[in-house]
């Protein structure tokens, strides 16, 4: 596994800027993120370090080597797409010993037998080494052709949102496996998705990217905590936070927005806001808020039951302000 | 707008039974979901209250008037498909005063109604643009508005809002059930989405294997589950089963479990053999000094709170707690369960014991 290290890379499709300008180090043993919306640039960036798009400018370096001019194969990145693409007339061995026995690895058969084996045991598939590719579920399959990445060791592996077409069960079952995966391996890793939960859950450092660009890149604690913009803030948390004018409230604010995440807004004292709804979601419940006129969404104790178009009082708690232009200012 | 009454309902296609004697109601202006796995039978259900499906047997009642075996035409239900399903060729204003026209109503009255759900909707400024460029979410809007047009008894929706990604999906749902709050219209709406059901539902049917395990509120079916199927299907993570081979009398307010003692809700029924032991991710606390322990094997950071994978003698379960509190994976830790929220279940059957907790919810 290496070090991966982007300097100043850019990409782009006619006048659309896929990737504008990106500076950013994967760290050898790192599990690193790329979240942001459709059209944000992920997908792109992780072609770019894969050799698959050819970079505009700037340069990427794997284990300090400047790969600029290296075929995909000779950059040695394995990647995982988002719609398993397995070998249907193979069994799943032969799935899994494929890349194994291309040329430029050759590997001994011996080796390739034991490394299956392995592999199948980390992802609880060894029962299904003999059946052919079609007579799996999807998330066998999917698991299959992470699997078939796993079997090498690159020097980084590329997942683009392996997990997305899977059931939510099957998706927080693999979330934990790919941690632990990762965590045993002692792997390289940048994972791309759209999904928070996925970002916060197992990355050891989150990028979030805005139309090409890299905002913010730190830890899923940094960037949840300390987010840089009024964009970031919402990519995080769920219920998304509540940004409000700050004048609503009363006192000296540091700026001109206030952002309030769902559990950070008090009740009891303060100024009057209607309650539009209550959301029983079992283990919170979700109060829909109008304060004159600005919607907010807050967190109260499951059992705490409010009738429609009551009034409650709020005050914010643990702020997070930011400028006109959304920029965070403290 | 309308109550509906499901009485024993049954359907069969040959030899294969897709719904078992169902019955539950729907009261007037109630949103209601049907939520369950596919091939459930929830689909079905759908079919058979709008007309789609003669059931075999049993009896539905549309504001007390028995309509089980009537054509669709004459049941006044509006059926919402995938929303996506529009006539291609016709603009937004012709698509929602399609129903209308086909009914013979004057094109005075129709302009009148189409402008009326125009503006409920907020989709004034594109009555006269082709459906073609519309954004999905006003293509939803229009398909809707062809529904709400008709002014019928009741609103059957069947995954409406499937197809669509994370994001869009939640800001639709809260407008549909914005909507729903101000024209107050009976809605059945079928998904396999729990958070789906629990976000926009007033009452919630859990169907499983062509057989409704459990009928309540969200909240009522979150906290006093009847079946393991219901506890395990709701909540994410669901609810955690650790597994143990004991028993407890009628009345007792403890049980032992893995050599161990826990308080429960008083129980209502004496019971020996494969137990488990429900609790739900919230409601276990680490604690270094409880008798009980377990070993961290994975935790998730989720900004105000974690998720902490344990392994214990019952084996794993999942701990929702505060992101502050330190876990490190690898540490053993002592686990305490709120007593109050316990939930035994008969591992055979799956079925809940009953409780003091329960004892208003389940039934027979």
């Amino acid at each position: 596994m290496a070090e991966v290290t982007l300097n100043n890379v850019s990409k782009a499709y006619g006048k659309t800027q896929a990737v504008a300008d990106i500076s950013m180090t994967i760290e050898d043993g790192a599990f690193v993120v790329l979240l942001g919306p459709t059209g944000a640039g992920k997908t792109t960036t992780l072609r770019l370090i894969s050799g698959l798009e050819k970079l505009d400018s700037g340069s990427i370096h794997i284990g300090g080597r400047d790969v600029g001019d290296d075929t995909p194969a000779q950059r040695d990145v394995a990647m995982v797409f988002q719609q398993y693409s397995l070998y249907p007339h193979l069994t799943v061995r032969d799935n899994l010993a494929f890349p194994l026995r291309s040329p430029i690895l050759k590997t001994p058969e011996d080796v390739i037998a034991q490394k299956v084996q392995t592999i199948a045991e980390t992802l609880q598939i060894p029962h299904k080494l003999d059946n052919k590719a079609t007579e799996l579920s999807g998330g066998e399959m999917q698991r299959v052709s992470i699997g078939r990445a796993l079997v090498r060791d690159p020097q980084i592996y590329l997942m683009d949102e392996p997990l997305s077409s899977l059931d939510a069960k099957l998706r927080a079952d693999l979330r934990v496996e790919l941690k632990r995966i990762h965590a045993d391996l002692g792997a390289t890793l940048l994972y791309v998705t759209h999904d928070q939960v996925e970002a916060m859950t197992m990355a050891t450092h989150i990028g979030v990217l805005e139309n090409g660009r890299l905002v913010q890149y730190g830890t899923p604690r940094e960037v949840y905590e300390d987010p840089a913009s009024i964009y970031v803030a919402s990519r995080l948390g769920s219920p998304r936070i509540n940004i409000l004018p700050a004048a609503l409230f009363p006192g000296n604010h540091k700026g001109d927005q206030i952002g309030l995440r769902p559990e950070n807004i008090q009740q009891g004292d303060g100024i009057e806001a209607t309650i539009i709804r209550s959301e029983h979601l079992g283990d919170q419940t979700r109060l829909h808020l109008d304060l004159q006129g600005h919607a907010i969404t807050t967190l109260t104790d499951p059992h705490q039951d409010y009738a429609d178009n009551t009034t409650i009082k709020i005050s914010p708690r643990d702020p997070l302000y930011f400028d006109a232009t959304g920029g965070r200012v403290a | 707008m309308a109550q509906i009454v499901i009485k024993n309902v049954k359907k069969q296609f040959g030899d294969f039974t897709a719904v078992r004697e169902s019955s539950f109601t729907i009261e007037d202006g109630e949103f209601f979901m049907l939520l369950g796995p596919s091939g459930c039978g929830k689909t079905t259900t759908l079919r058979m209250i709008a007309g789609l499906e003669l059931p075999t047997s049993g009896e539905i009642f549309l504001d007390g008037e028995e309509i089980s075996q009537r054509p669709p035409s004459q049941r006044d239900i509006a059926f919402v498909f995938q929303m996506f399903a529009l006539y291609p060729h016709m603009n937004v204003r012709k698509n929602i005063s399609y129903p209308l026209v086909s009914q013979g109503m004057p094109r005075a009255k129709v302009r009148e109604k189409v402008a009326e759900v125009a503006k409920i909707l907020g989709i004034e400024d594109i009555l006269d643009r082709p459906v073609g460029g519309l954004s999905g979410g006003d293509r939803q809007r229009v398909a809707l508005g062809r529904a709400i047009v008709r002014e019928p008894k009741a609103f059957m929706m069947d995954e409406p809002l499937g197809a669509l990604d994370a994001e869009f999906r939640e800001h639709m749902a809260e407008e549909l059930r914005a909507l729903h709050d101000r024209m107050g219209a009976t809605t059945v709406y079928v998904t396999h989405d729990q958070l789906e059901a629990m976000q926009m539902g007033d009452k919630i049917v859990v169907m499983n294997n062509a057989v409704v395990e459990q009928f309540g509120t969200p909240q009522e079916i979150y906290d006093k589950p009847a079946t393991m199927f219901v506890a395990d299907f709701i909540g994410s993570p669901s609810m955690n089963f650790l597994n143990f081979h004991g028993k407890v009398g009628s009345g007792s307010a403890d049980v032992a479990m893995h050599q161990n003692t826990f308080a429960i809700p008083q129980t209502r029924e004496p019971f020996e053999g494969d137990m488990a032991f429900g609790v739900r991710p919230e409601h276990i606390t680490l604690s270094d000094d409880a008798p009980f322990r377990a070993e961290i094997i994975a935790t998730e950071y989720l900004g105000t709170t974690q998720i902490v994978t344990l392994k214990t003698a019952g084996g794993e379960a999942k701990a929702r707690i505060s992101a502050k509190h330190p876990a490190k994976t690898g540490d053993t830790v002592g686990l305490q369960f709120n007593p109050n929220t316990i939930t035994l279940f008969d591992r055979q059957t799956g079925r809940a014991l009953k409780s003091e907790l329960n004892e208003g919810v389940l039934h027979g």
